[in-house]
Order: structure tokens, then C-alpha cells, then sequence
């Protein structure tokens, strides 16, 4: 239980995976002008990256290792991956359309979201165990919605901010991230992760 | 050869089963699409404005068919989306030509500033130090925030303060919802009076601030022969349902900020 709590905490915070790993950039960026819709956004990847997970554990671990596949990993995970986030939005107009109206945008973008590719590929690589894996996937989609949230925040005072004509829209934007980012390199060495 | 015919295989495998559920899913599942709305939304603008009340066309098209939400609150399309959702739902209706209009009459020449503010040239932003430059703390600070919402490109800073131009005006209140002071308001298009200004301070401070401001005399609730206009807490409102246009109130209006349009 300590463990899963570690594995949660660690990939929230120290190895969070926008502003430590680097991962899931294009929505960090894209979808973070307003709070609601980057908390939309983090909640959609956060449940694709559990569902994600519970999915391509069992087949790297009952059909690729066996077989010593290892090689298709990128390539299976991808497909299934895709095919998942569809799966999911067609089950969730049919049966749950308030969540699909909230979501249903954002599953489309998710497809494509390094930051799923990235967490299920990672949990292989690590060797977690599929309960420590789904752990390790609710961590990563905290620490996604915490960056999200937190970014959603300062862009909002950036609105407002009176910047040089030159660096205005996108260049301000990447140099605050970069400095969220670096205030997350205090996390580097807690619990000796 | 047999490892590359296993992992082409297993590959295969994989697509072929996503692609069978996918395919499955897709048609098990699949939500009927409602023709209705469809035509409904063809029919409307696709502006998304939200003068209607909803969150968009989409939306509009959606209450219209299966909420029993009213045709022809769409101001943007006119006369002639009315027919047309009329005809698709069967039923008739007519459009309320709304308009906005500003709440203020403190131009530059009768409104002075209390100081010079230097910073992002907004409304929102000059609102968030000392409520902004206007002496008037309830004026129009001419910063255009609304100009810049304005889809219909009918709404100008002119002598400092914001102008509707009612001819372009189709009364879908982004602006109403922009403006930090909620200087604009948006009402039935008719010939009506109205108060410009919005100023709730007593007589003498509200003269200080701007030289056309309501000082709440009660002098047009006196002459009004309707039982139109009234005055509280310093500052006259009109009933625009009771309100015929008369004239009255404007001439008896010390100030000059009662007003008639339309």
C-alpha cells in the first residue's frame, strides 16, 4: 500500500510527466487558455490513460512476451490505443451523453497524446505489476490535471499582462512554461525517487 | 522468415480485432440522429452568439425540438429564420427585434477623470485599479472591451464613451456580459425612453462626477402621465412596457440624460 502511495505521489509530482518528462505538450499548451476546459481535458487523459493501461498490460505481458514480441510494442500500443479512445466515446454518447458532452471534444485530441503512448510503454518499462501500473497511471493523469490547472492559471494573468509586442501569444507562453516547469525541478530527489 | 510472419500476424490480429469491434460498436451502439434538429440547425445563422439564451446554435436547434423552446429567439436571423424554423416545427411565430443600448452619457467633455491610468488599455483591466480613471465610478471608461466582442461591428468609442449603432445592433448581449461596469443594456427595439446613466450616488456627488448625470430629482416621475418611470436609489429606470415615448421625461430631464430612441 506505502508503495502504490510512492508510485502515485511520484508520478504526480517528481516525475510528473508535462513538466518533468516532457510528455503531453501539444494539450498542455493547446487546451490550457481557460481553467474549465484544461480540467476537462486533464480528466479525459487521465481516464484514457487508466483505460489505456488496463488494456495494453495484459497484451504486452499474455501475447507480445511470450511470444518475444517486445519489438511491436510501439506499434500494438498505438493501435490499441486508438481504437480504445473511439470505443470509449461511442459507448459514452450512447449511455452516458452528459459526460460525453463535457468530454467529447477532448477524446478525439487524446488519440494522439504522447503522454497515454508514454505512461503505458513506461509501465512496461519500470516492470510494475498491473495494480502498481494502473497506480503509476492515476499518477501520471493527477499530475497532468495538476499541471494543467496550474498552467490554466498563470495563462489567465497572462491575458492581461502587458508583454512586448514581440514575444506576445506563443513565446510568453512557452517561457512560462518553461518556468513552471523549472519550479517542478524542486520535486527532483523527494523520497528518494 | 517464421518470426516476421509471427509478428506480422499478431499485428494483423490485433487491427483486425479492433477493427471488428470498432465496427460492431459502431453500429450496436450507434446514436439515431435526429433529422429535425439537423434541419434546424441549417436553418439558423451559425453565428453562435448566444442571443437566444443558449449555449449556441447547436444548442438553440436541440431546445427547439425536443425542449419546446420558442422560434424566432434568434435576433441575428431575422424574419426570415423564423419562417424557415416555423415551417420545419409547424408551428408560427415572429421575431422581437432586440437592441443594445449604453447606459451612459458621460463623454469626455461632460465626465472628467479622477487620474491618468497608464496600463493594458482595457476596461477589464482598468476596473481592477481603483475601479478606473472615470471620476463617475459607474461611467463608461471608453476602454472597448465591448467594441472588441462585437461580432455586428456595431459598437464604436466615440467622445470616450461607447455608441451602439442600431442598425447593426441585432441585441445578442455579448456585450452586456463584457463590460465590467454592465453599462449595456439590451431591450425590445422600440421608441422608448431611456436613462443614460447608471450613477447611484446622491444628487450633489453624482453633479460632481459628470455634468449629465441622474441626480434622481424625481422631476420626469412627476411628469410622467404612464406611471413609466421611477426613481430609486438616485437613479430613474424606465418600464419600457408602460413607456410610449412621449417626451415628456426628456423635457423635463435637468441633466439631459434621459433620452428617447428607437
Amino acid at each position: 500500500m506505502n508503495n502504490l502511495f510512492l508510485i502515485v505521489l511520484g508520478a504526480m509530482l517528481v516525475n510528473n510527466f508535462v513538466l518533468s518528462q516532457f510528455l503531453g505538450i501539444c494539450p498542455f499548451l493547446g487546451v490550457s487558455k481557460k481553467l474549465g476546459s484544461a480540467v476537462g481535458m486533464s480528466l479525459a487523459v487521465t481516464f484514457v490513460m487508466l483505460m489505456a493501461t488496463a488494456v495494453t498490460w495484459p497484451i504486452q505481458t499474455f501475447v507480445l512476451d511470450p511470444n518475444d514480441l517486445g519489438y511491436l510494442q510501439t506499434i500494438v500500443f498505438i493501435l490499441v490505443i486508438a481504437s480504445l479512445v473511439q470505443l470509449v466515446e461511442i459507448v459514452l454518447k450512447r449511455f452516458v451523453p452528459p459526460l460525453h458532452k463535457s468530454l467529447g471534444i477532448y477524446l478525439p485530441l487524446i488519440t494522439t497524446n504522447c503522454a497515454v503512448l508514454g505512461v503505458t510503454i513506461l509501465n512496461i518499462d519500470e516492470g510494475y505489476d498491473f495494480v502498481s501500473s494502473m497506480a503509476n497511471s492515476l499518477g501520471a493523469g493527477l499530475g497532468f490535471l495538476i499541471a494543467m490547472v496550474m498552467f490554466a492559471g498563470v495563462r489567465e494573468r497572462l491575458e492581461t499582462a502587458d508583454i512586448p509586442e514581440g514575444l506576445r501569444g506563443i513565446p510568453s507562453t512557452l517561457i512560462a512554461a518553461a518556468l513552471v516547469s523549472l519550479s517542478f525541478f524542486g520535486f527532483q530527489g523527494l523520497f528518494g525517487l | 522468415m517464421e518470426a516476421i510472419w509471427l509478428a506480422v500476424g499478431v499485428a494483423a490480429a490485433v487491427a483486425a480485432l479492433a477493427g471488428v469491434i470498432l465496427a460492431v460498436a459502431s453500429v450496436a451502439l450507434a446514436v439515431p440522429k435526429d433529422e429535425k434538429v439537423e434541419a434546424l440547425r441549417e436553418a439558423l445563422p451559425g453565428a453562435n452568439c448566444g442571443a437566444c439564451g443558449f449555449s449556441g446554435c447547436d444548442g438553440y436547434a436541440e431546445a427547439m425540438a425536443h425542449d419546446g423552446a420558442a422560434v424566432g429567439l434568434c435576433s441575428p436571423g431575422g424574419e426570415a429564420c423564423v419562417a424557415a424554423t416555423s415551417e420545419i416545427l409547424g408551428v408560427t411565430g415572429n421575431v422581437v427585434k432586440k437592441t443594445a443600448f449604453v447606459r451612459c452619457g458621460g463623454c469626455d467633455a461632460l465626465a472628467p477623470k479622477a487620474f491618468e491610468y497608464i496600463g493594458v488599455p482595457s476596461c477589464a483591466a482598468a476596473v481592477k485599479f481603483y475601479g478606473g480613471d472615470k471620476a463617475c465610478s459607474y461611467g463608461c471608461l471608453g476602454y472597448g472591451d465591448c467594441v472588441k466582442v462585437c461580432t455586428f461591428e456595431a459598437l464604436s468609442i466615440e467622445n470616450g464613451i461607447a455608441k451602439v449603432d442600431a442598425s447593426r445592433c441585432v441585441g445578442c448581449g455579448m456585450c452586456a456580459t463584457a463590460c465590467p461596469k454592465s453599462l449595456l443594456a439590451v431591450a425590445d427595439a422600440k421608441t422608448a425612453a431611456v436613462v443614460a446613466c447608471n450613477n447611484r450616488d446622491k444628487g450633489a456627488v453624482a453633479r460632481k462626477a459628470c455634468k449629465t448625470a441622474c441626480i434622481g430629482c424625481m422631476k420626469c416621475q412627476k411628469v410622467c402621465e404612464h406611471d413609466a418611470i421611477k426613481v430609486e436609489n438616485f437613479l430613474a429606470s424606465v418600464d419600457p412596457d408602460k413607456c410610449t415615448g412621449c417626451g415628456k421625461c426628456v423635457e423635463a430631464c435637468p441633466q439631459g440624460c434621459v433620452r428617447i430612441v428607437g
